[in-house]
């Protein structure tokens, strides 16, 4: 899904989220921990790291759900302490969990949320989203009866329709086939592409190869960003590539490579073996024995996003967990 | 599989214990609502009240007058608070429900008990409610025929032989005929509503929560007096139709008379429904999920029912019981609306009620309105 994207914003575009020290405690424990973020018009920002890490919390914190105990910033040019008003009419926020009337219909749903932003003509405008987002001939049918899919395509019309600037995504595609999913990251970079900026938080590693730029949350503290190349190049992370003739003889070797000295990481993936490690030379000695081995083919290559995420992730719970 | 397995129902009955755990609301209500029902029915409620407050309209003075009153104080029925100068006093009185009683005793009583005429003494009762009255009247004539015996002496003391020497006339004022069911069923009104409104409140709220929907309101530009009438509205509508459902059965079937006006009972309605709700969207904002809100509305609901004189006459409670019930809308509600419809009440009778429900609603919709987070905090 390495695909380019047709319109990156300009380095100079005015920044759309721009926040400083954001800090969130619950319970003693900080979700969220002294975290920077800088999201510029146009972007579609990806939002990554592990359940628990803050993700939703952070996205909270951002649209005035909940208050932070320390930090600062604007969203959309408005204070994040003191105008999370305004800044709920400009965003649209799509909930974690499908949080419309289940026992309402499509339509009856919309023509909700759209008298409640005040529009006008809101039968109009529901309309119009339902004919966008191809939901017309499914517009009387109850929320709770939608597969999963069609619940999210909803949700995301509900949080589009008022016109926002700015597009707040909570983990959007959990649960929903590879098809559906592709067609919703179409729709999202159509909405970028009409200047709308987009924060969408996932687990899919080939969700976040289609975002303009990524950051990596663990334990309530940002590890990394840029885009998915500075991620992988700024984590140092050297990786092997093994195939082998035959599972048992993968299976043997990534029993011995696991725990040793300069290796970080053993990852099977069905006959293949990813082996990574933080320090390239002391990766190579530690895999030198096995090198030479028969049937096995073993290639350097550059590390998945995957690869350096689960180790940014390991080196994280090293320091904070 | 296919055996009963103790095993299997040892680990459903200890998952059961822990949820059971978790859920300290819950537990609490299991412990607290035997608790709150034994206090209740075994030291406030009292089938046979006493010291109930009679007025006094005495247009004759004598040393009869003194033992008569001397001797109802002494009963424990009765308690004389006040004075009636005039028969439109009296009336007022009994009215606006400061008093239960008012013994009347006529001019030229102990003249004409003298002469051995058998005077008639008087008793106005309200009897919308025949619980409360019952006893009392039955002591005040038994009182009538002995109070009088350390008076009579000499040759007066020849007419003791006699049965009576006055003749106790009762006025069973609102409910002639001590029908329970006039007090019953316009009461019902208040009970069902109180009932109803609640639940329908605290689960139309909590039910937000629970689905998630709460979060997606929370992040659009609602303010939270909008929500807050947006849930409560609708429902006021909805006990409107069933008032006019019970008002309608109350009527034709139990042929409850409707005196007073029905646009004032309507008035006061919407107060009334309107401070259920309050306390419903409180209780949702105090609920972590639906079950707890039900057993909250069954918390409040108890000692509505118990403490407002519903089921038990409301002087027959003893003091503390009757504060608690003071402060609940209910009580006042069914002062009101049996005020209105058995006794004709107007606005100037009810003013007090009404000023109570008033502070009850305002009160409970300032908590309602700051425990209503406007975020997730």
């Amino acid at each position: 899904m390495n695909q380019p994207h047709a319109s990156e914003p300009a380095d100079d575009a005015p920044l759309v989220i721009d926040v400083r020290g954001l800090t969130k405690s619950f319970g003693g424990t900080k979700v969220v921990d002294d975290v920077d973020m800088q999201v510029a018009e146009g972007e579609i920002y990806g939002f990554l790291g592990p359940n628990g890490s803050g993700k939703t919390t952070t996205i909270r914190l951002l649209c005035g759900l909940l208050t932070p105990d320390a930090g600062t910033g604007t969203c959309l040019g408005h204070d994040i302490l003191t105008e999370s008003a305004r800044i709920k009419r400009e965003v649209g926020y799509m909930t974690q969990r499908f949080s419309l009337y289940e026992d309402l219909s499509i339509r009856e749903n919309l023509h909700f949320v759209a008298s409640i932003y005040g529009l006008k003509r809101p039968r109009k405008i529901v309309q119009e989203t339902l004919e966008k987002l191809n939901l017309e001939n499914r517009a009387h049918q109850l929320a709770g009866t939608l597969s999963g899919g069609w619940k999210q395509r909803l949700a995301l019309a509900a949080a589009i329709m008022h016109g926002p600037k700015l597009l707040l995504l909570d983990e959007p595609t959990a649960g929903v086939d590879p098809k559906a999913r592709r067609e919703f990251w179409d729709e999202i970079h159509r909405l970028a592409d009409s200047g709308l900026t987009v924060l969408v938080s996932t687990h899919y590693m080939d969700e976040a190869e289609r975002c303009h730029k990524i950051c990596y949350l663990a334990y309530g503290k940002l590890l990394a960003r840029g885009t998915v190349h500075d991620v992988i190049a700024q984590s140092g992370l050297a990786t092997w590539h093994v195939s082998g003739t035959s599972q048992r003889r993968i299976n043997r070797l990534a029993h011995d490579l696991a725990g040793r000295g300069g290796v970080d990481m053993v990852a099977p993936f069905g006959t293949t073996l990813h082996v990574s490690g933080a320090n390239d030379n002391a990766l190579d000695a530690a895999v030198a024995p096995w090198r030479g081995e028969d049937g096995l083919n073993w290639r350097k290559v550059e590390p998945t996003l995957e690869d350096v995420f689960i180790h940014m992730m390991q080196g994280a719970s090293d320091n904070f967990g | 599989m296919r055996r009963f397995s103790l095993f299997r129902l040892g680990a459903l009955i200890r998952k059961e214990f822990i949820q059971m755990r978790r859920d300290r609301l819950t537990f609490a209500m299991m412990l607290g609502v035997p608790v709150m029902q034994l206090v209740l029915f075994g030291y406030a409620i009292n089938s046979d009240p006493k010291h109930l407050p009679t007025a006094l309209f005495s247009q004759d003075h004598s040393v009869f007058t003194r033992t008569l009153v001397k001797g109802l104080e002494n009963s424990d029925y009765f308690d004389i608070v006040g004075e009636a100068r005039t028969a439109a006093e009296a009336e007022d009185m009994i009215r606006t429900g400061k008093v239960q009683f008012v013994v009347q005793i006529p001019p030229g009583f102990s003249r004409d008990m003298q002469r051995g005429q058998r005077p008639q003494l008087l008793l106005d009762a309200d009897a919308t409610d025949p619980a409360a009255t019952g006893n009392a009247v039955a002591g005040l004539q038994l009182l009538a025929t002995t109070v009088f015996n350390r008076d009579l002496q000499g040759s007066l003391a020849a007419q003791r032989a006699g049965t009576s020497l006055v003749d106790v006339v009762i006025h069973r004022r609102y409910n002639a005929e001590g029908r329970t069911e006039l007090n019953i069923v316009p009461g019902l009104i208040g009970v069902i509503l109180t009932m109803t409104m609640i639940i329908f409140t605290a689960l139309a709220m909590t039910r937000e929560i629970e689905r998630g929907t709460m979060e997606n309101l929370l992040t659009m530009p609602v303010r939270p007096l909008e929500v807050m009438m947006g849930k409560i509205l609708p429902y006021i509508m909805i006990g409107y139709i069933q008032t006019a459902v019970v008002l309608a059965a109350a009527y034709w079937l139990f042929e409850v008379p409707i005196v007073g006006s029905l646009w004032l009972l309507s008035f006061v309605l919407f107060f009334f429904v309107a401070a259920n709700l309050a306390v419903g969207f409180t209780f949702s904002t105090l609920a972590r999920n639906q079950l707890q809100a039900i057993q909250m509305t069954i918390f409040f609901f108890l000692p509505s029912i118990l403490l407002s004189g519903f089921m038990f006459p409301f002087r027959g409670m003893p003091v503390w019981a009757q504060w608690l019930g003071e402060v609940l809308p209910l009580t006042h509600f069914l002062r009101m609306v049996r005020g209105i419809l058995l006794k004709g009440n107007g606005f100037a009778e009810i003013v007090p009620d009404m000023a109570a429900l008033l502070a009850f609603l305002v009160g409970v919709s300032i908590v309602a309105l700051n425990r209503y987070r406007q975020t997730l905090d």
